[in-house]
């Protein structure tokens, strides 16, 4: 099995990546308390952006669990992420008013344009689409969220292309 | 302990406060259905199997309480057969079985099965619920087990026995919901992760989600062909095990009709490993004696438990140069028939196949180790457990209850009642003692039983006089069983707070009498019975009964090191029967 964790600048974590000491420093602060697990992966989250094997694994040897029980706890909430998430999140609301005014050919189109599953993050690091309950604005249905930026009556997926587009000539040149 | 009054299906009893309603009815005789309970190890209320209705003094409790974890009081009444009861049951199998792999008829775990069993007690006749199912994964890359969550029933008796005896953890509950899977972290396989395929938890699985992975078929393939010579050893505690399979109480000895069985399997020898246990006490007492007087590393560590070897490798590096050097038993057998018989009878070490009969997962994935060789010739070939070879008897229409008695074949089919014990814990250890405390006192010792070594308290200690370079010296010794027990003892010496020469480490807790390899036997009855003592006592009474009691005692290994070994500790014998070991990590990242 070929196991790599990649960070959202798409390098490998390394052993001495120096916010494994910012992480440590916030587990000793910790050391004495019980059921510590939550937190630390809610820490270790902030730090790193999501949770791969090498954070795992080190916050396994650090509070003493096997690294199963910290993937178990890690994959039973969906708060936490185990693969890294993009820089824009694309949050397509799938609440019953967007839902029967079209929403989910908005995800669809967007899965299509971005060639990624729903939950998933492009290859470039860009954008992360996910699927959300009712975002409030029933009115502007079918709507999604890119970031804090609200795009309204989708009915039109066809204007979807060009929403992107602003997002890429955003990106800094590398 | 205060007592109790409480009434079970309008029985009366009185019983100890700290009892839980499952174990008050079982004292009654009136047997309460359960699935994931596993005595001291898994007592979870997870299966819902277990479910009963109650009241305290007329005050009904909410719901079904599950009487595996429902502690009794005052006053209380219990009803387990009512149609209230009966129903939430069989919905609850029902619900199981509904996101269950049924394939019941072609499944390894058929007839030993205990939701299969339960199913029958319960009188289901039809799957309700037929709907979709979880996706199944199989992991068949580990050497000794494999897992397959299409069986899985998610009781969760593997992860404890895994993390609360074993002190280990490799698999937990991932994902949840209708995702829910048992398995280690990130998907990876059973191979990569810290298990070290002890296959306790095949032993605590009630389905066949967990088992061993399976080399019948090579075997018979290679019985069948005319160009190879097949020779069979079997490990002390198969012998204790293998009549379970066939109807005997737990741990009847049944060592000649083992034997008769192996001869009409096909198998061209069949020998023992007996013989090599006698040899590895030659070699691992010479080891310590010279340990002891050289100054070299202590407390030396026994390293016949290939489960134990690789827990020492991934958990405890630093105490890997007190590994004894030895291979264990079932390698220096392999290594001994490639040599020291293929000499003998003038025959190509290259048309011998040698096959291990093991009550042990791990000794499958210990003879594949790659430097468990000589001259690029592997020890051994094949290992099957004592399930398996009881499957080749069944497979051959052999009716075991009417075998006559056999003997092994020689020159290594000798044993004696220090090789016997080997399959309990503290044997290594009490064979050790009788064949070093022979030779320090250059006598015949009638004091041989060092009781204090047997039994099932997690650490043993031990201390004998005995004269070193002469001067008279007590030898502290230790044995601990079950990795979760081993830990504890190393924490222990790493600490500086136990000072001890020798310590004898098996990887199963009570041996290898209660080895992942060995017969099931179901939750329910070890509530009745503990597999490990009865064993043990027929490996006990076997040392009673052989005519030797000493390593050093064997005709066979004086033969063998008299005509081609020489000294134990010489150089041939290193080069055959020695090894090394080294670290190992666990969830690579590559």
């Amino acid at each position: 099995m070929n196991k790599e964790s990649k960070c959202s600048c798409g390098g490998v974590i390394s052993a001495n990546d120096p916010r494994f000491e910012e992480l440590k420093e916030y587990i000793d602060s910790l050391k004495d308390s019980k059921g510590i697990t939550m937190p630390v992966l809610q820490e270790a989250q902030r730090i790193f952006g999501f949770l791969p094997l090498e954070v795992q694994k080190f916050i396994a040897k650090e509070i003493g669990i096997p690294v199963s029980e910290v993937y178990g706890v890690s994959t039973f909430y969906s708060q936490f992420n185990l693969t890294p998430k993009g820089k824009h999140k694309i949050a397509v609301c799938l609440g019953t008013a967007c839902y029967v005014r079209g929403a989910q050919a908005v995800l669809d189109k967007l899965a299509e344009e971005l060639d990624i599953n729903v939950g998933d993050t492009t290859p470039d690091g860009l954008f992360t689409l996910e699927a959300t309950r009712c975002l409030g604005c029933c009115s502007l249905a079918p709507v999604m969220m890119i970031d804090d930026e609200v795009y309204a009556k989708l009915d039109n997926i066809s204007v979807i292309p060009g929403i992107l587009q602003k997002y890429y000539e955003q990106r800094l040149p590398e | 302990m205060d007592k109790v009054n409480i009434t079970i299906n309008g029985i009366a009893l009185k019983v100890p406060a700290d009892y839980t309603v499952l174990m008050a009815a079982r004292e009654a005789g009136i047997d309460i259905p359960t699935l994931c309970f596993l005595k001291d190890i898994n007592e979870a209320a997870a299966c819902r199997v277990c479910v009963v209705e109650a009241d305290i003094n007329g005050v009904p409790m909410r719901n079904l309480p599950a009487s595996c974890v429902l502690k009794v009081a005052e006053g209380m009444n219990v009803r387990t057969n009512t149609e209230r009861v009966r129903k939430a049951v069989k919905m609850n199998v029902e619900l199981i079985l509904a996101n269950h792999n049924r394939e019941c008829l072609t499944c390894k775990r058929n007839q030993t099965c205990e939701l299969q069993k339960l199913c029958d007690e319960l009188g289901l006749q039809k799957e309700r619920f037929d709907g979709e199912k979880r996706p199944a994964h199989i992991d068949e890359f580990s050497p000794s087990i494999v897992r397959d969550s299409s069986k899985c029933i998610l009781c969760g008796r593997c992860v404890s026995t895994c993390r609360k005896v074993q002190g280990i953890g490799v698999l937990d509950f991932t994902n949840r919901g209708f995702r829910t899977e048992v398995a280690p972290a990130f998907d990876y396989s059973m191979r990569d992760v810290e298990c070290i395929y002890c296959g306790q938890c095949v032993q605590a699985c009630p389905v066949a989600a967990l088992r061993e992975k399976d080399h019948i078929q090579q075997v018979w393939d290679a019985i069948d062909d005319p160009e190879k010579i097949v020779v069979v050893q079997t490990a002390p505690a198969v012998r204790v095990g293998l009549g379970e399979e066939f109807g005997l109480p737990v741990g009847t000895p049944v060592t000649g009709r083992m034997v008769t069985a192996l001869k009409r399997l096909g198998f061209d020898k069949v020998f023992d490993t007996n013989f090599s246990a006698d040899v590895t006490i030659m070699e691992e007492g010479t080891e310590f004696l010279g340990r002891v007087k050289n100054g070299g590393k202590l407390p030396m560590i026994t390293s016949c438990s290939p489960g134990w070897i690789r827990y020492c490798e991934m958990n405890y590096p630093e105490f890997i140069p007190n590994l004894s050097s030895c291979k264990s038993p079932q390698q220096m057998f392999g290594a001994l028939v490639k040599s020291y018989y293929a000499k003998k009878m003038n025959i190509s070490n290259r048309n011998i196949v040698c096959v291990s009969i093991m009550p042990c997962t791990a000794k499958k994935a210990e003879c594949e180790r790659p430097e468990m060789e000589v001259d690029g010739v592997r020890d051994v070939d094949y290992v099957l457990t004592t399930r398996e070879l009881a499957a080749m008897i069944k497979q051959a229409r052999l009716r075991f209850d009417m075998l006559p008695e056999g003997e092994c074949d020689s020159i290594m089919g000798e044993g004696t009642g220090a090789a016997v014990i080997f399959g309990a814990t503290g044997g290594v250890m009490e064979a050790a003692l009788r064949t070093v405390a022979d030779i320090l006192w250059e006598k015949d010792l009638e004091e041989i039983e060092y009781t204090e070594l047997r039994g099932l308290e997690g650490v043993k200690y031990a201390e004998v006089n005995l004269p070193i370079a002469g001067e008279l010296t007590t030898v502290k010794v230790a044995v601990a069983h079950g990795t979760g027990n081993a830990a504890k003892l190393l924490d222990a010496v790493k600490a500086g707070e136990l000072d001890v020469h020798f310590i004898e480490v098996m990887a199963c807790p009570g041996g290898c009498v209660h080895g992942g390899g060995q017969p099931y036997v179901s939750a329910k009855k070890r509530m009745r019975l503990n597999p490990r003592i009865n064993r043990a006592n027929g490996l006990y009474d076997e040392d009673m009964r052989l005519p030797q009691r000493k390593s050093h005692k064997n005709s066979e290994v004086a033969a063998l090191y008299k005509e081609y070994l020489g000294e134990p500790n010489g150089h041939l014998a290193h080069e055959l029967l020695h090894t090394h070991y080294e670290p190992k990590d666990s969830y690579k990242i590559k």
